[in-house]
């Protein structure tokens, strides 16, 4: 994961060195066009993804009779079509935010812990076991988060409700705890504490060792030099690390298929059963739905599709302008 | 000075500190406080509403942040105080990161051990019905690893070439715009949803190029997977190969494109192979573009291009979502090959990086 931050340029052998004759040319030129077009295959793939989603997202749309954005229902498969995405923009985006929520501050913590608090030593093995974390496949979330998560999560939910049920966040009337926006949200937050951390260490430890030492000898403790001279350096890339790991929440599918009760409402009450989001749509409808059906899916995530992008690049721009301006080094 | 005895030394020394750092809490304090708190805990688990264990240990760790900083508060004031309940905080989150991963591990050993059997790894799941028990995943066993191998060798040639693109050539190419936006989009393919590749890869090929739902669509979805994650291990590795070797060879008469070929590309290939490791054990796992782009299977297909095709990560899902006490300890089974198959790639990437390669300086 240490390969998300732009470097600058490194200074690279530059043109014509060793190029002499016709033979010679042909091979670099050859192997010039290849690299290039290996290149921009990216650029048209993304181009595509976004074309091919909006072209067979319109048959849908056009026969859509209410409105997309704001209808809670889902029957693109019925005459007259009816469906529209407000419930899965609003579990999405809770989801998202607890997740978000829980994962930023622990996220950030880890990365404190071993960029600046853990032995170097016990650092590297640390930073390996946060890594494992992300290795581990959404599915295997997913199934543990159902049949080992939720029943310990119901005394959370319990006491929740009983002390702050005056919070209607908090209240639950139904009586039952699981399958859950906020068991849902804790699972996000697990897997999204990798990509927080490791992209938030990655910026620490760039902060010039100057900055820290100085700190240090006018006698500031550990964490007033934390304060003072890892978090203003680091501020750009903490920022970022929280929006690609808000992207990552906001799309994740199969995890959040498994654990939610798919249902179609908007319910703030979110320790109650319920809820649903863009991408376990996608998932759980895909295989019964219809011509129209698939389309409308497709069209819940172009959607999907357009938050992320804007999500991501904001991200990198972010960080990116960092990287230009930071003087320090 | 040499007639002091050792205590008086020591108080002095002490003396010094004190005068110059202010009052500390003694060495033994943070155990006492520590000891205190597990103690109170269990006080309170005794006679009051707190229990279990997770609950006794919430409250212990409470009750500790509590105590420490009161004392500390009161002996060294206030900015020690704050100081300490930071580090507390930073030490607690790391605790709070391995509990969910030693969960999931354990919780995937224990249900997923019983399960595996040679037939388990040997039978495919035909003819034989979710309630039943008996079956296997070689079907699926299959079907991923031709998934994941015909990705691999589509992404990993392209994603090391466009890393050979930005690092070797679009430096000194006049065309930095270019080589600025694929950069740029590399990273924001990074965030793409892997539900919404599936949709693309559906709509395009599937619904637009008339091709059957196969396990080569499914490996087309994961080659879009795969392809950012190799392309910024690869340029990362190209970008540490010391210069002085690109020079030395060009100062041979060597053209540039050998020079990468037979200089660059062999000094960093420890470092791209376990780049390309990591891709695809990440990719491995993906269930969601393989359910948009897959049918279910039960039995085995070992033609990637022609009909349905499983997988690991849809027989569990299969099996998971069939509900039945045979199919869900079927899931466990799965899940557990899977996550040594993943793991295993994992850690054989790890030791290649750590043995060998470039040393960063």
């Amino acid at each position: 994961m240490s390969t998300q931050i732009e470097h600058p340029a490194t200074p690279s052998p530059t043109d014509g060195a060793g190029i002499e004759g016709a033979a010679v040319r042909r091979g670099d030129r050859v192997f010039l066009g290849m690299s290039r077009t290996a290149g921009i295959f990216i650029l048209v793939t993304m181009a595509a993804i976004a074309a091919f989603l909006i072209w067979k997202a319109i048959p849908s749309l056009q026969a859509n009779t209410a409105n997309f954005f704001t209808t809670s229902e889902w029957f693109p498969d019925q005459n007259p079509v009816v469906f529209g995405i407000a419930a899965l923009t609003f579990g999405t985006l809770m989801t998202a935010i607890i997740a978000m929520i829980l994962a930023v501050p622990v996220g950030i913590g880890i990365a404190l812990f071993i960029a600046h608090y853990a032995p170097p030593r016990l650092a590297a093995v640390l930073g390996f076991v946060t890594d494992l974390l992300a290795a581990v496949p959404s599915i295997i979330f997913g199934m543990w988060g159902l049949q080992f998560l939720t029943p310990q999560m119901e005394g959370l939910g319990k006491w929740l409700n009983d002390y702050l049920g005056f919070i209607p966040l908090f209240r639950n009337d139904t009586g039952q705890y699981s399958k859950s926006i906020l068991i849902a949200s804790v699972v996000l937050a697990i897997m999204v504490l990798p990509t927080v951390s490791a992209i938030s260490r990655e910026v620490f430890v760039q902060v010039p060792r100057e900055h820290i030492e100085a700190a240090l000898a006018l006698g500031a403790t550990r964490w007033e030099m934390v304060r003072l001279s890892v978090f203003p350096f680091a501020r750009p890339g903490m920022i970022s690390a929280s929006m690609l790991g808000l992207g990552r929440a906001l799309g994740e599918t199969i995890a959040v298929a498994l654990i939610l009760s798919a249902s179609y409402t908007i319910n703030w009450q979110i320790s109650e059963p319920g809820g649903n989001t863009f991408a376990a749509n996608i998932a759980l409808r895909w295989n019964e739905a219809g011509d129209i059906g698939l389309s409308a899916l497709v069209a819940s995530g172009l959607v999907l599709f357009v938050i992320t992008l804007v999500v991501n690049m904001a991200a990198r721009i972010i960080i990116a302008r960092r990287a230009d301006f930071s003087g320090a080094n | 000075m040499s007639e002091l005895t050792r205590n008086e030394r020591d108080e002095s020394d002490e003396l010094l500190r004190q005068a110059l750092a202010g009052e500390r809490l003694p060495r033994w304090g943070v155990p006492v406080a520590a000891v205190g708190a597990l103690a109170l805990a269990f006080v309170l688990n005794l006679v009051t509403s707190v229990d279990g264990v997770a609950g006794t240990l919430v409250v212990a760790v409470l009750l500790f942040l509590v105590i420490q900083t009161t004392w500390s508060f009161l002996v060294e004031g206030r900015r020690h105080a704050v100081d300490r309940l930071a580090t507390t905080g930073v030490y607690a989150t790391f605790v709070i990161a391995l509990a969910p991963l030693v969960a999931v591990l354990l919780t995937v050993i224990v249900k997923g051990l019983g399960v595996i059997s040679s037939t388990f790894l040997t039978t495919s799941m035909r003819n034989i019905s979710p309630r039943s028990e008996g079956g296997g995943l070689y079907h699926a066993l299959i079907g991923t690893l031709q998934q994941v191998g015909i990705a691999a060798l589509f992404g990993v040639p392209l994603g090391i070439l466009t890393a050979i693109y930005l690092v070797e050539y679009a430096p000194s190419a006049k065309s930095r715009r270019l080589s600025r936006a694929i950069s740029f989009f590399v990273d924001v393919m990074t965030g793409v949803p892997s539900v919404v590749v599936g949709l693309f890869i559906f709509t395009a090929f599937v619904l637009t190029l008339g091709m059957e739902r196969s396990g080569f669509t499914a490996s087309l979805a994961l080659t879009i997977l795969m392809l950012p994650v190799i392309v910024r291990s690869t340029e990362e590795m190209l970008r540490i190969v010391p210069r002085e070797l690109r020079e030395a060879s060009y100062a041979l008469g060597i053209p540039k494109w050998r020079t990468i070929l037979k200089v660059v590309l062999p000094t960093a290939l420890a470092g791209i192979v376990t780049g390309a490791m990591l891709a695809i054990a990440r990719v491995a796992g993906e269930t969601a573009p393989l359910l948009l782009t897959t049918f279910l299977s039960q039995s085995v297909n070992t033609n990637p291009f022609k009909g349905p095709q499983a997988s690991l990560p849809t027989f569990i899902w299969d099996q998971f979502t069939s509900a039945t006490d045979a199919s869900v300890n079927r899931a466990w089974g799965g899940a557990l090959v899977l996550i040594v198959l993943v793991m295993v790639l994992y850690g054989a990437a790890k030791i290649i990086a750590r043995y060998t390669g470039v040393k960063r300086s």
